[in-house]
């Protein structure tokens, strides 16, 4: 029988604005910052402490949501979400549920419609290092995972409150999916829309989006959902797609020899490229959700939500179009810059700056310049080699003042000095010679010191002219224009 | 100790420091309190060094000074101070010291008051005599075998006394209201909304209101148009000016001024309503008697007496205790161990939770916790949490139909003058019935201001309440105080004093 895969997405989404949903805390980098130097009474629960909303955080969202097309509540709640665990502060997480900020919006994977179900703010826990008694410090990332995990024996837990309150976005789709693939193309292409509206890295890495995949499958022409999986800890675009993939499977086997999938969370392990059980159905939480009385219910007036559609970018997918269509690249290469946003920024400045070609700027700037940038660490947002440097070069290259070589090693002096290419190759005497007299002078000079070549050519071996055509170059230390070289070789042998 | 007003008169004139009163207030609590033990926590020295601070000040300003400077004042021990420890009246915060001050406090500092020490509670403001605090209960000043109520029940014992002249209570359900009424003095629950709660530690966050006790309402209008307003940091606090529109003229204990007594004392063209619903079986005959002489006395300062009905008072009591309940098992869940507080150690992460929570909260918090999370159930949410709540938009309803009609609505504080120490030991439910007429302004987030209108046969203290519309304290003052221009209640002391 052949099974079909269903699947939804959980993605949060940490927004990285100046300070902490509900005080005045800084949002640091968890992964850098020392432990506990971002909390304050209200962030650590301190008895008497009330929450106050940051309103950069309903911005940020905002942004989000109206990129995806959301039906924004014009009045959201908050609501308590009450469970225990050592890294919620108050033992309850300020979420919503009944009324989300945002219902109803969409995106598209190539021709694929995806549905978003809602998205609704909360705030972030904080994060939990088990010690166990040989001083192995484990980090606990996700409470659930560990939440039926003592200590190990002889260790201790240490709780760090700095991501305690910082604001995250929950956006939650429709089980739309049928791959994996799609499912990462989609985690991608949001990483692009929070990237392209600032809201945050989307390092999936350092745990500032985390997507969690809802998986059934089912025979295929069948409507009924089967019973669904949760996926947990998946730290990177590869092992979300590897972790999906994984679970299919799994599943398809597990019905085909004759066992039922049970309803659970599994988590994805990275040494071992597959999941184990994390959480039963049975272990799943009464949250007792209700809603949050320190807080008035969030009212978006229509004059907010116009200035935050006016202050939208270019999104993702609206560039992509573009690229493709005015610039005729195709998908791989519309979509990687589009991916890379500060690259395919870098790529159109260069164009805008009068680079040339499409063909050519495309092809130095995701090839030679890219590797550059990686090698050296650099990022096209980095300020490093402005586009209009690069620009410079590549007239030099199109006008035929350099040649392709030579313009590689500018390049690479460009980017070690900083010094422009006009420059360099006028300092080092770089400039292409295309001048007649001087060709037809090194041409013959070479053929007089290769008789022989010369002379099984004229025997009719014809490949010999690429030897002596590299024999001129090298003579002209790789300044000549090759194409008069080519032009004037071939006269000569003509003759 | 003088009241808050007498102390303000003598201040200016000079006739008294801010020092002599604050000593004399530490007097009063080291000769009183082994008997009364309405304070949790009492800090002469720094209360001394402050007093010097406020009478150097009022030396040396220039311009006239906040009518609160120097004056001392009492803080229930759920509310926050910077500097004292906070128990709550629960061992689960004992030794805790908070590293901030509640707002509300803040700005009575910023007006010159002296917080002297912090005050004895039920445990996180749980109960209706201060019997549920884990510290020992406090004595009622007017009879030491009784109950001073709850759960503010230390702050009001201390004005009652003579310890201080002002005193800080918090309300959910009538823990202002209703000791006040068992110890004589005034007291005021606030509009919700009107004070920040910043600082005082949650029971029921829909609920809750800081507010004050003094003896008069004068002296209560004082301290509270200094602590009221907006906060920035409690959003659900709100920005309403508040302004006295009356003449609080106060009446001097020799010569009375007949004019402004006559000024301050006239109620004509206001309506009073007395809900029918607040007169029921069950209550103390002199209680009634007392509350009825004191509407007539309303009356005859030209005060329109209407009857209103508020149909569904009879559900504020269910209705509240499937509501505070909810809230508070949130709001407690942070007493975990983990952060502050003591812990109690055990085998595993949860085994420090159960043993930490189960050894270190008391009974009626237990309960309370438990039944909030029963009724925040899946499955038994809407039938409890979820009806309560629709069934208190129509208690509110009922206060805003009766407030379309009259100015303030005026009703006994609690069915009994105080109780005897122990009566309800074992009956949570008939400790419950002592907050039947205070719970309603909490659920409709309306003022409630308690203040003393006779003694029973017992020579106990016998409280009535007005209610006003949001945010209309004012009203209620003028009440109060033309009621206390012509009645000498509120000036009576206990014998112990």
């Amino acid at each position: 029988m052949n099974y079909e895969p269903v699947i939804g997405l959980e993605v949060h989404i940490e927004m990285l604005t100046k300070s902490k949903m509900f005080c005045s805390c800084p949002v640091v980098d968890s992964v850098s910052a020392e432990p506990n130097s971002a909390v304050c009474p209200i962030c650590a629960g301190h008895p008497g402490t009330l929450p106050v909303l940051n309103e950069t955080v309903v911005d940020f969202a905002l942004r989000v949501a109206t990129a995806l097309g959301c039906r924004i509540n014009p009045v959201s709640i908050f609501a308590r979400k009450n469970y225990f665990y050592p890294d919620l502060p108050k033992g309850y997480q300020i979420s919503q549920y009944e009324e989300p900020l945002a219902v109803e919006g969409q995106i598209f994977i190539g021709e694929k419609l995806i549905r978003i179900r809602r998205v609704h703010l909360e705030e972030d826990t904080g994060k939990l290092t088990h010690v166990d008694g040989r001083g192995t410090a484990e980090s606990a990332e996700n409470p659930v995972e560990s939440q039926n995990r003592r200590a190990p024996t002889g260790g201790y837990s240490l709780v760090d409150l700095n991501r305690a309150g910082v604001p995250l976005l929950e956006i939650v789709t429709e089980p739309d999916f049928h791959s994996a693939e799609d499912v990462r193309a989609y985690a991608e292409l949001l990483r692009a829309l929070v990237r392209y509206l600032g809201v945050n890295s989307g390092d999936l890495e350092k745990g500032v989006m985390r997507v969690e995949p809802n998986i059934s499958v089912r025979p295929v022409g069948t409507e009924t959902l089967g019973t669904k999986v949760e996926i947990k800890n998946l730290n990177s675009f590869r092992a979300l797609e590897r972790g999906v993939a994984y679970e299919i499977s799994r599943q398809i086997q597990l019905i085909e020899a004759g066992g039922a999938v049970a309803q659970e969370t599994v988590g994805w392990d990275e040494a071992k490229q597959s999941t184990y059980s994390q959480r039963s159905k049975e272990d799943a939480h009464d949250y007792r959700y209700f809603p949050e009385p320190d807080l008035p219910p969030l009212v978006v007036s229509e004059s907010w939500m116009n200035r935050v559609r006016a202050s939208l970018p270019e999104l993702p997918w609206e560039r992509y179009k573009r690229f493709r269509a005015d610039y005729g690249l195709n998908h791989g290469e519309a979509w990687g810059l589009v991916s890379e946003k500060a690259a395919g920024e870098y790529f159109q400045s260069v164009l805008g700056a009068g680079g040339g070609a499409v063909r050519t700027v495309y092809a130095w700037v995701t090839g030679e310049l890219f590797s550059l940038m990686n090698t050296s660490g650099y990022g096209f947002e980095s300020g490093k080699l402005p586009p209009q440097e690069m620009a410079a070069l590549l007239k030099l290259l199109a006008d035929g003042k350099i040649n392709q070589n030579t313009a590689k090693n500018v390049l690479a002096e460009m980017f070690a000095s900083g010094a422009s290419a006009e420059s360099i190759v006028a300092a080092r005497g770089l400039a292409q010679v295309s001048d007649a007299g001087f060709i037809a002078q090194i041409v013959a000079e070479t053929l007089r010191e290769n008789p022989h070549e010369l002379e099984s050519y004229r025997a009719g071996k014809v490949t010999v002219a690429n030897f002596l055509f590299g024999q001129v170059m090298k003579k002209a230390a790789g300044k000549a224009n090759p194409q008069v070289v080519r032009a004037e070789l071939e006269r000569r042998l003509k003759e | 100790m003088e009241t808050l007003t007498e102390a303000q008169k003598l201040l200016q004139r000079g006739e008294i420091s801010s020092r002599e009163l604050t000593q004399q207030a530490l007097n009063q609590i080291s000769a009183l309190d082994g008997k009364l033990h309405a304070f949790l926590h009492v800090d002469g020295d720094s209360a001394l060094e402050q007093a010097d601070a406020a009478d150097q000040k009022r030396k040396s300003a220039p311009e006239p000074v906040s009518p609160l400077l120097g004056i001392p004042l009492a803080v229930k021990d759920v509310i926050v101070v910077e500097g004292m420890p906070c128990t709550c009246g629960s061992r689960i915060l004992q030794g805790y010291r908070p590293p901030f001050t509640a707002t509300a406090v803040k700005r009575l500092q910023a007006a010159g008051m002296i917080v002297l020490g912090k005050t004895n509670t039920d445990e996180f403001a749980m109960g209706s005599s201060t019997e549920n605090s884990a510290y020992g209960v406090t004595h009622n000043p007017w009879d030491l075998t009784r109950v001073p109520g709850g759960s503010s029940g230390g702050s009001a014992a201390a004005v009652a006394a003579g310890l201080v002249p002002a005193a800080l209570g918090t309300d959910t359900g009538g823990s202002i209201r209703q000791p006040a009424s068992f110890c004589g003095v005034t007291g005021l629950k606030p509009t919700y909304g009107r004070v920040s709660r910043y600082g005082l530690v949650a029971y029921g966050s829909s609920l809750d209101c800081p507010g004050p006790f003094g003896r008069s309402a004068a002296d209560v209008a004082a301290v509270f148009s200094a602590m009221q307003g907006r906060d920035p940091l409690d959003a659900t606090s709100q920005d309403v000016p508040f302004a006295m529109n009356f003449p609080l003229a106060h009446r001097e204990r020799a010569g009375v001024r007949e004019k402004d007594v006559e000024t301050a004392t006239t109620l004509q063209g206001v309506k009073i309503g007395i809900p029918k619903e607040y007169f029921i079986s069950g209550i103390q005959p002199e209680v009634e008697e007392k509350v009825r002489t004191a509407i007539l006395s309303l009356k005859e300062l030209g005060a329109e007496i209407h009857e209103v009905s508020l149909p569904h008072t009879e559900y504020a009591l269910p209705v509240y205790y499937l509501l505070a309940p909810a809230e508070a098992s949130a709001n407690l869940a942070r007493f975990d161990g983990v952060r502050y507080g003591p812990r109690v150690e055990g085998d595993s992460m949860w085994d420090v939770f159960y043993k930490t929570r189960g050894e270190k909260f008391g009974d009626e918090v237990t309960r309370r916790i438990m039944l909030g999370t029963y009724a925040l159930s899946a499955g038994y949410y809407d039938a409890f949490y979820g009806q309560a709540q629709k069934v208190r938009t129509l208690i509110k309803r009922d206060f805003e139909q009766v407030f379309a009609k009259v100015d303030a609505i005026a009703c006994p504080v609690a069915p009994t003058a105080a109780f005897k120490i122990g009566a309800h030991g074992d009956d949570p439910l008939a400790m419950y019935l002592e907050d039947v007429f205070t719970l309603p302004a909490n659920l409709a987030g309306v003022p409630g201001l308690a203040f003393p209108v006779g003694f029973d046969q017992a020579g106990l203290p016998v409280g009535m309440q007005l209610m006003g519309r949001h945010f209309d304290e004012a009203a209620l003052f003028r009440l109060a105080h033309a009621y206390q221009q012509v009645t000498d209640w509120h000036l009576a002391k206990p014998g112990i004093s």
